[in-house]
């Protein structure tokens, strides 16, 4: 990695949390893409969900009451 | 000759084009492994099963799809709660009308101590609330009754029995195998805490399809049935806590969950109401067509209220299992005949070990076949009694 900020993920505790979320990202009409947990962080053969760094305090306010997020974290 | 087809009670058929269409399309353009992998079709598949979840979650009134965990049918949903729930000194309670995916677990968990009551039903299957609360222990930990029986068709009276249990501190579990998509049903407005469905039956899905409903943090007090991979925190090697995963180890069944997801979307757009008042209609048909043939007995209320589209007859002198053949054999009617895998039930109405000839009536049943299966049962009824003058 080049050491450069340029997307966060929101980690969770299953694949179902991450298409609750997806759905709850979709409704409040935030940019998303699920990807892959990156291996720098989990050895978990799940998925996460991507956005960019601007949008973290409006993908936490769209999640906070509906979904339990693991960890917020930048790449 | 077209079938009759009066079997819906042990599964619904037929079912509708667009959870044929759901299967295909799931086989032809999806297929991958639910959410364990992250390429695009794995995240497809996973989005099916969720969608599914969603359903689920909507037609019974869970407000989160996270509290419904997936399993093959009704039978290992209860097994997965019943013996996940109870341990040796704890005492539960049930219904004289119980088929025996309710009452085998019970009888294995009463031989490892776990005692039981059985509230006694009435000749029609009717449960008095107050049999209930008296067969209520100090270390009752569970009442666990079917929300309809699948022999007399004969509603229990959920709303009292929550009220019972919760008052209590007891936890209420709902066997809702024939009434989820032909009875309006709301856990939270009832205060059921866990209800389990299967989702061949009135759901509209294929066999294979099944689960429960859980109250949010009531699932750390159900040990998980069986343990392994679910895609999530893989690197431990201890079962996850949460749900639905807690509950949902291997492979799930994906292709049947975009079924189900198409049946249930399928009983949504005629609406649950709907679907109540016809098939109440045509209950309604039939016994009125029955009631007073000579050489028949009818089982189960009279008023249609207090049951679903299931009916059990008998003509009087015949075996359940002639009856059946000889619907089949001249009429092309097809009952299910016999105990219904519910030898408690037919006990409670007064019909073991012989058992009845089962009607079920479904979401597309019409009252032209209800006619004719009136008119078939006084044909071989009148029929056998001529024979034996
Ligand atoms: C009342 C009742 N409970 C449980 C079941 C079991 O359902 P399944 O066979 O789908 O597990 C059935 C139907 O077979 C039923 O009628």
């Amino acid at each position: 990695m080049s050491g450069d900020k340029t997307y966060c993920v929101a980690l969770f505790d299953s694949v179902s949390h991450v298409m609750k979320a997806e759905k709850l990202l979709k409704e409040a009409d935030i940019p998303y893409k699920i990807i892959p947990v990156p291996r720098s962080i989990s050895a978990d053969c799940g998925v996460c969900v991507r956005f960019l760094p601007e949008q973290k305090e409006t993908v936490m306010e769209a999640l906070r009451l509906h979904i339990h997020v693991r960890e917020i974290r930048e790449l | 000759m077209k079938p009759v087809y009066f079997d819906n009670a042990a599964t619904s058929w037929p079912k509708p084009p667009e959870m044929m269409e759901a299967m295909v399309r799931f086989n032809e353009s999806i297929g991958a492994n639910p959410g364990r992998s992250g390429h695009r079709l794995s995240i497809e598949a996973a989005r099916v099963v969720y969608e599914a979840r969603e359903c689920a979650a909507r037609i019974i009134g869970s407000p989160d799809p996270l509290s419904i965990s997936f399993a093959k049918n009704a039978t290992e949903a209860i097994n997965c709660v019943l013996l996940g729930l109870l341990k040796a000194g704890d005492h539960v309670v049930t219904s004289g009308m119980e088929h025996n995916s309710v009452m085998r677990p019970l009888r294995f968990l009463e031989r490892q101590g776990v005692g039981l009551s059985i509230a006694p039903c009435s000749p029609a299957g009717v449960l008095d609330p107050d049999d209930a609360m008296r067969a209520v222990k100090g270390n009752t930990k569970v009442i666990v009754v079917t929300h309809a029986s699948n022999v007399t068709g004969t509603l229990l009276p959920l709303d009292d029995l929550a009220r019972i249990a919760r008052e209590r501190g007891i936890v209420f579990v709902v066997d809702a195998s024939q009434t989820a998509g032909s009875i309006p049903l709301d856990v939270v407005r009832t205060g059921i805490d866990v209800l389990c469905f299967t989702g061949h039956k009135s759901l509209l899905g294929p066999q294979g399809t099944g689960g429960f409903y859980i109250r949010k943090g009531l699932e750390e007090s159900v040990s998980p049935l069986m343990r392994g991979g679910t895609g999530s925190a893989s690197e431990f090697e201890e079962q996850p806590d949460f749900l639905p995963d807690r509950f949902e180890s291997g492979t799930p069944n994906a292709i049947g969950l975009a079924g189900l997801a198409a049946g249930i979307r399928f009983v949504l757009g005629l609406g649950v109401e709907a679907i109540r008042e016809k098939e109440a209609h045509l209950t309604r048909l039939f016994l009125e067509g029955m009631a007073g043939m000579p050489g028949t007995r009818l089982y189960g209320p009279q008023n249609v209220r207090q049951r679903t589209a299931v009916v059990s007859f008998n003509i009087v002198g015949m075996s359940p299992s002639e009856v059946a053949f000889e619907l089949d054999e001249q009429f092309a009617v097809l009952s299910r005949p016999g105990l219904h895998c519910a030898p408690a039930a037919h006990r409670t109405i007064g019909t073991f070990p012989e058992g009845t000839v089962r009607f079920s009536f479904g979401y597309s049943t019409t009252e032209d076949e209800v006619r004719r299966g009136i008119e078939a049962v006084a044909h071989i009824s009148a029929a056998y009694h001529k024979r034996t003058l």
